[in-house]
């Protein structure tokens, strides 16, 4: 086994101190290590986006990013959407728009759609289509989440 | 994923030296969103990971109108097409940058890994082709320049040798009435391995109804993405004519040599070169007359 690695992080706004392995994902650290489950495992190949965290920024997959390349970064995950104030407005929309069935996916799509409006808050129905193309759902052929993160939109 | 030690130089003398060192036991990771993918599946394997991304020159993003833009070869797709002024001097790059994987990869994937990871899909490689691009390469004996069409030798090999690494990647700057395009065929919209793709460039005379010059290069249609040298080079010097494209576009499809696979047949590849090429033809002529 490789030695593991002191990696120091900030996670929805808190600095961390964790030891992974250099073999492990950001998406295993996050689970296994950190105990945040809220971070889903997909395909576990960059396909699904049901592990996408903020990074720096930008949505990634978290299983195509190593833990130890999290050092000096700072992550958003799911658990760092709401505030002690309540959900956030994309997460009352897709409530509200019943936009999930068997959940696996909703974190993914709530941070890829945050993350949108965060740099484009008038996004267009189209916009959102291939921003959220990176994000698969087998549940609810994508209408019902595509309308919740409209309705959050300023695009009207 | 097996075990591996990680290690992230911030020089290239540094990496050099710790490539040079481990021979073939080590693997050079950028945006890690191919490679990550082959470690897990067990496809390639390592006992040491070299991380580029902390290296200055890999992240490098300098354009000088009077020669080219210096693309570092860790440098994710998405800082490609969020610069305003690159996407207005390259939009044939941006084509490529912007269709690569979804959001998410487009975060941390790279033009240089694309190049690197030698895929005969490789979405970056035609265009980039087809814009004259060179491989900066640095190794133990100094710095090394080779075309891109030269880099990718077979599935997910590369020209480096032991110690190499690619730095960046040259594309000379853009000539007067000159435009790229790249485009694909995939059965979805987004989010897929290209059956066929096509990159071409063209340089028009200042009238804009002659070919100066011309390159076309392919990806998913041999063992690496294809330079159709004769197809570029049949419309130098010909009056830009539904014709001219035809022809050029059949020496296209004569350059392929594409495999039946899930993703399609030889006779569909072949079919579709042709289609794309004339396409991505026109598309790049428009382009030109337009800028």
């Amino acid at each position: 086994m490789a030695d593991v690695t002191q990696v120091k992080t900030t996670i929805n706004g808190e600095e961390v101190n964790l030891l992974c392995e250099p073999r492990q994902s950001l998406l295993e650290v996050l689970r296994d290590v950190l105990g945040m489950t809220g971070t889903k495992e997909g395909c576990n190949d960059g396909n699904c986006g049901a592990c996408t965290v903020i990074l720096d920024g930008r949505i990634v997959d978290s299983c195509l990013v190593l833990g130890v390349e999290a050092e000096g970064k700072n992550i958003t995950t799911i658990e760092g959407m709401a505030s002690p104030e309540g959900l956030h407005p994309l997460q009352q929309s897709f409530l509200e728009n019943a936009s999930l069935q068997c959940g696996i996916c909703t974190p993914g799509f709530l941070l890829a759609s945050k993350s949108l409006l965060d740099q484009e808050p008038d996004a267009d129905e189209g916009r959102i289509r291939h921003w959220l193309a990176g994000n698969l759902c087998r549940c609810t052929g994508y209408d019902k989440i595509v309308r919740a993160v409209l309705q959050v939109s300023k695009a009207k | 994923m097996e075990p591996f030690e990680f290690v992230s130089p911030s020089s290239i003398d540094e990496a050099v030296k710790i490539l040079a060192s481990n021979g073939d036991k080590v693997r050079i990771m950028a945006g890690g969103t191919d490679m990550l993918v082959q470690m897990r599946a067990g496809r390639r394997t390592a006992p040491l990971v070299v991380d580029v991304k902390g290296i200055p020159e890999l992240n490098n993003v300098s354009y000088d109108a009077s020669k080219g833009l210096t693309l570092g070869a860790a440098v994710p797709c998405y800082k490609i097409y969020q610069d305003k002024s690159l996407a207005a001097t390259y939009p044939g790059l941006i084509d490529s940058a912007s269709l690569i994987g979804g959001i998410q990869i487009q975060g941390r994937a790279s033009i240089g890994g694309n190049i690197c990871n030698a895929a005969p899909s490789g979405d970056s490689i035609p265009v980039v082709i087809a814009l004259g691009g060179v491989c900066n390469i640095a190794g133990p004996n100094g710095t090394r320049q080779l075309p891109v069409e030269e880099f990718c030798t077979a599935p997910g090999r590369n020209a480096l040798e032991n110690g190499e690494l690619l730095v960046s990647v040259f594309i000379p700057a853009p000539q007067a009435k000159s435009g790229a395009t790249y485009q694909r065929f995939i059965p979805r919209n987004e989010m897929d391995i290209a059956v066929v793709g096509v990159g071409t460039s063209v340089v028009l005379d200042a009238s804009g109804q002659n070919f100066v010059s011309a390159r076309i290069a392919l990806a998913s249609v041999g063992p690496t993405p294809i330079f159709a040298k004769a197809a570029g080079d049949s419309l130098a010097g010909k009056a830009v004519s539904e014709e001219a494209i035809q022809q050029a576009s059949e020496l296209a499809m004569s350059a392929a040599t594409p495999i039946t696979d899930m993703r399609g047949t030889i006779r569909q590849r072949t079919h579709l070169v042709g289609v794309f090429t004339r396409r991505t033809l026109n598309n790049a002529i428009d382009r030109a007359r337009g800028g």
